[in-house]
C-alpha cells in the first residue's frame, strides 16, 4: 500500500503521482520501473519511474489511460492508496559519461526522461531533451525537462510548438549538426513505433542509443517470461534484463506483435469498465 | 491394536467429468470413520522407518494412533510441533517416494494412507480455528526472504522456538508457488491462507511487494537489526525450450500461464483484470507437476483437447503418481516420446503447431535418465493454439546479481551447507528450490525447518 501525496493532471488522460514510497526512492535508479496494482483481482502493470526524491522519500510517476488499470489509477488523487506498489524494478540505464545525450520522449514517454537527465546532466554531460507529440497540450513536463537538461527541443505534428514535423525528423537535423549537435548517445523512450524509427535514424550513423521497452508484464522479477523481447537473436527477459536495451538490436516486429496479444480481451475489458460507469 | 487390512482407504474423489471443468477441489478428504478405519492399519512400529521417509521428520504413527484413538486435538498438536504446514503437505507432497514408500506395510500390501491422514487431521484442525501461539522467549529477529514453502516453514519453526520472525515477498501475496503455482484444484487458496494466519498468530510478519536484492540490499536487513537472514527465494526462473518459433503469441511459460490462472485469478476473465486464453487445443510441454497442473488447468478453462508432450516415457516423467492418474482421468492425451522442434505459426504471428519428432529411449545419462534419441524420418506437426512450456525453472539470479558473497554453483543455486543451511556469507542462511533447483515443498520445508534450527543454533548456542 502507497499512499498518493499529490497529483497533477498533465493531459486529458495523463496524470502525474507522486507516490509516499521510501524504499523504492531510496533504491531508484534512472530506467528503473515499479509494477502496481489498484484494486484486488487487479492486474500488475508496469510503471515507469519518472523521478524520485530521496530526501522527501517519494517517487512520481506519470499514468496515461490506455485500459482498464490505468484509468483506474487515473481516477485516484491525493490521499488515495494505491494497492501495491513494488520497486525499484529492472536494471537501470548506463550510458558512458562525458557526451552529448539526446534523451528521445514520445507523448508521454517523456516522463521518464525526467531523473535520467538531471543524472546525466548533474554528472557533467552535455544533455538534450527532444519531446514530441501530435500537438502543444500533449506535451507535457517541459519547464521540468528545461530544468534539468542542457537543451530542450520541442516538436509537433500540427506545428503548434517547436519544429513542425515528428521527432526523428529533428534528430536527422541533429546527427548532421544543426541545433544542440550531433549526439553521442541516443536514448528514445515512447511508442514503439517512434523507437523504431529512431533505431532506424541512428542506425547508419552508428550512434549508441538505447530504447525502453514496455511489453506486457505480469510479475516484473524475472518469473514469468511474458516480456520476453527478442535482442540480437535472443530472447530476454524486459523485467530483469532490461527494459532498456540496444535498440539496434531489438526486433520490434516481434514485440509490437506481442504487445497485441490480448487486444481483444483488453477490448473487452475497457467495454466492461465503462458499462460499470468508468470512462 | 492394528489391524491387517491389504488396501488403503480409497481417498473421495470429485467424478472425472464434473470436475475437470471447474476449479472446485478434486479430493474431497476423509470423514472421520475413513480416517479411524484406515488409522487402524498402521503397525505403530517400534522402529518407524516411514518417519526417515519424511524432510520435516513427523512422528508418523504417533499422530496416527490419535487418530485412531478418535483424538484429533492430540493429533494435530503431534502434526503442528513438526511441519507448520500439514494441510498443504497433506495434499501435495510426493508420499510414494517419501514417508509412504518406506511403509512397513508397503512391503506385502498397500502403505498406510500418511498423506491422507496428515490432510484429514489438518482440515479438522482448521475447522477449529486457529489455537496455535507461539511465545516470544528471545530478543533476536531473523529476517526471511520469500513467502513461499522453504520460508514460510523456516519462519514458523523460528516463531516456534520463540524468535522475532519478518518474512519479506516480492509478490503481492504470500505463499510463493503455492500461490502462483499450484492450482485452486489440487490447493485451494483459502487453505493456504489459513496456514498462513496461522503462522501470523505465532507472531510472523509478512511483508508483501518488497524484493530483496532490489528494494532492499539483503546487507540492509542486518543495519536494520535482524540477526540473520534465510533465503528461500526458489526457482522461479522459467526455463524455454529454445527452438524456433518461441516468440510466437500464444507461446508462454508454465509460470506465466499458472500465474495468470492462480495468482492474478485469470480464470474469473472479465471479473478479475488479468485475462488467459488458450484456445481450443493445449499442448503443455514436460512432464512434472507443474505440467501436469498446467495441462488440467487448460482443461478447465475450456481446452478441447490437452496434450502432454514428453521427449521420454511415462517411466521418467518427474509427477506425482496421483496428478498423473487424475490427469488420464480427466481426458489429457499424452505423447510419450516425443520431443518439439519446432513451434508453427501463421502470417499473424499466432501459433498454429508444435512441429515434433519421435524419440527411442537410448543409454542412460548423467540424471541417469534413460537418453531419448530421435527417430528419423518422424517428424510431424500436432496442431495447437496454445503451447505451454514447463520443462522446469531456475533459481532466480536477482538476489545473487545484487548480494556480495553469495556463492552459486554453474546452475546458479545457492551453495549452502547440506545440514544447516548456511551459505557462504556469514549469517545467511538458505533452503528450498534456490539451493536445489526445482525440486518439491516438502523437501523445502525440510530446509527451512533444518536451517531454522541451525539459526537458533546460531544466535543463542546451547550452553
Amino acid at each position: 500500500m502507497a499512499k498518493i501525496l499529490s497529483t497533477r493532471q498533465l493531459t486529458p488522460i495523463t496524470k502525474l503521482f507522486v507516490v509516499d514510497a521510501p524504499l523504492v526512492a531510496e533504491a531508484a535508479r534512472p530506467g528503473q520501473f515499479v509494477i502496481l496494482r489498484v484494486r484486488e483481482g487487479g492486474e500488475r502493470i508496469p510503471v515507469t519511474i519518472a523521478d524520485y526524491d530521496r530526501a522527501a522519500r517519494t517517487i512520481a510517476i506519470v499514468v496515461q489511460e490506455v485500459g482498464v488499470t490505468t484509468r483506474l489509477v487515473n481516477r485516484l488523487g491525493a490521499g488515495d492508496d494505491i494497492l501495491d506498489v513494488v520497486g525499484p524494478l529492472g536494471t537501470p540505464v548506463e550510458i558512458p559519461a562525458g557526451g552529448h545525450v539526446v534523451g528521445v520522449g514520445g507523448g508521454f514517454g517523456a516522463a521518464a526522461l525526467l531523473c535520467l537527465m538531471r543524472e546525466l546532466t548533474a554528472r557533467g554531460d552535455r544533455t538534450t531533451s527532444l519531446l514530441g507529440a501530435r500537438t502543444k497540450e500533449l506535451l507535457i513536463l517541459v519547464d521540468e525537462l528545461r530544468a534539468v537538461s542542457t537543451n530542450v527541443e520541442l516538436c509537433t505534428d500540427d506545428g503548434s510548438a517547436g519544429h513542425h514535423g515528428l521527432v526523428t525528423g529533428r534528430l536527422a537535423e541533429l546527427i548532421a549538426g544543426q541545433g544542440p549537435g550531433r549526439p553521442d548517445h541516443v536514448i528514445a523512450i515512447g511508442p514503439e513505433v517512434m523507437m523504431r524509427a529512431v533505431a532506424e535514424a541512428t542506425r547508419p550513423e552508428r550512434i549508441h542509443t538505447l530504447v525502453s521497452m514496455d511489453p506486457l508484464m505480469i510479475d516484473g522479477t524475472g518469473m514469468c517470461g511474458g516480456c520476453r523481447v527478442i535482442v540480437g537473436g535472443e530472447s530476454k527477459f524486459a523485467c530483469v534484463d532490461g527494459p532498456c536495451f540496444d535498440a539496434h538490436q531489438v526486433d520490434f516486429t516481434v514485440a509490437m506483435r506481442r504487445g497485441k496479444a490480448y487486444a481483444a480481451e483488453e477490448k473487452l475489458a475497457a467495454e466492461r469498465l465503462a458499462a460499470a460507469g468508468g470512462r | 491394536m492394528p489391524v491387517k487390512r491389504a488396501d488403503k482407504t480409497p481417498m473421495p474423489v470429485r467424478l472425472p467429468e464434473e470436475r475437470a471443468h471447474d476449479f472446485g477441489e478434486v479430493n474431497e478428504g476423509y470423514a472421520l470413520e475413513r480416517a479411524m478405519f484406515e488409522a487402524e492399519r498402521c503397525l505403530r512400529c517400534q522402529d518407524p522407518v516411514c518417519v526417515e521417509g519424511c524432510p520435516v521428520r513427523i512422528p508418523i504413527s504417533d499422530f496416527i494412533h490419535e487418530v485412531a484413538a478418535g483424538d484429533l486435538v492430540a493429533a494435530a498438536r503431534i502434526l503442528r510441533t513438526a511441519n507448520p504446514l500439514p494441510a498443504i503437505c497433506g495434499r501435495v507432497c510426493p508420499q510414494e517416494t517419501q514417508c509412504e514408500e518406506r511403509c512397513v506395510m508397503g512391503g506385502r500390501f498397500r502403505p498406510v494412507a500418511i498423506g491422507h491422514l496428515e490432510r484429514f487431521v489438518a482440515d479438522q484442525e482448521r475447522a477449529r480455528g486457529i489455537s496455535t501461539t507461539a511465545e516470544r522467549t528471545h530478543s533476536e529477529k531473523v529476517a526471511v526472504i520469500g513467502a513461499g514453502p522453504a520460508g514460510l516453514v523456516c519462519a514458523g519453526e523460528l516463531a516456534r522456538m520463540g524468535y522475532g520472525v519478518t518474512v519479506y515477498e516480492g509478490l503481492h501475496a504470500p505463499g510463493g508457488v503455492l500461490r502462483y503455482g499450484i492450482p485452486e484444484f489440487r490447493l485451494p487458496k483459502a487453505i493456504l491462507d489459513h496456514e498462513i494466519a496461522v503462522l501470523q498468530a505465532m507472531g510472523v510478519e509478512i511483508v508483501c511487494d518488497v524484493i530483496v536484492g532490489r528494494t532492499l540490499p539483503l546487507d540492509r536487513l542486518f543495519e536494520m537489526g535482524y540477526a540473520a537472514v534465510f533465503v528461500g527465494t526458489g526457482a522461479g526462473l522459467p526455463q524455454f525450450l529454445g527452438i524456433p518459433g518461441e516468440d510466437l503469441n500464444g507461446v508462454m511459460s508454465a509460470n506465466e500461464f499458472l500465474t495468470r490462472v492462480n495468482l492474478m485469478k485469470g480464470y474469473t476473465f472479465p471479473e478479475a483484470d488479468t485475462p488467459v486464453k488458450i484456445g481450443k487445443r493445449v499442448a503443455v510441454v514436460g512432464a512434472g507437476n507443474t505440467a501436469m497442473d498446467a495441462v488440467r488447468t487448460a482443461l478447465r478453462l475450456g481446452a478441447e483437447e490437452a496434450t502432454i508432450v514428453y521427449r521420454r516415457s511415462d517411466k521418467e516423467m518427474t509427477a506425482r503418481v496421483e496428478e498423473h492418474e487424475h490427469a488420464i482421468q480427466e481426458g489429457v492425451v499424452f505423447d510419450w516420446l516425443t520431443s518439439p522442434i519446432e513451434v508453427v505459426g501463421d502470417e499473424t504471428g499466432w501459433v498454429t503447431g508444435l512441429r515434433c519428432q519421435k524419440m527411442r529411449l537410448g543409454e542412460p545419462d548423467a540424471s541417469g535418465r534413460a537418453r531419448p534419441v530421435p527417430i528419423p524420418g518422424s517428424e510431424h506437426v500436432i496442431p495447437v493454439d496454445t503451447v505451454i512450456v514447463a520443462i522446469g525453472t531456475s533459481p532466480n539470479p536477482l538476489l545473487v546479481r545484487t548480494t556480495k558473497g553469495l556463492q552459486t554453483d554453474r546452475h546458479g543455486c545457492l551453495v549452502a551447507n547440506e545440514a544447516t543451511g548456511l551459505t557462504s556469507k556469514p549469517l545467511v542462511f538458505a533452503g528450498g528450490d534456490a539451493v536445489t533447483g526445482t525440486a518439491t515443498v516438502i523437501l523445502a520445508a525440510g530446509a527451512g525447518k533444518r536451517a531454522a534450527h541451525a539459526i537458533a543454533e546460531a544466535l543463542s548456542p546451547a550452553a
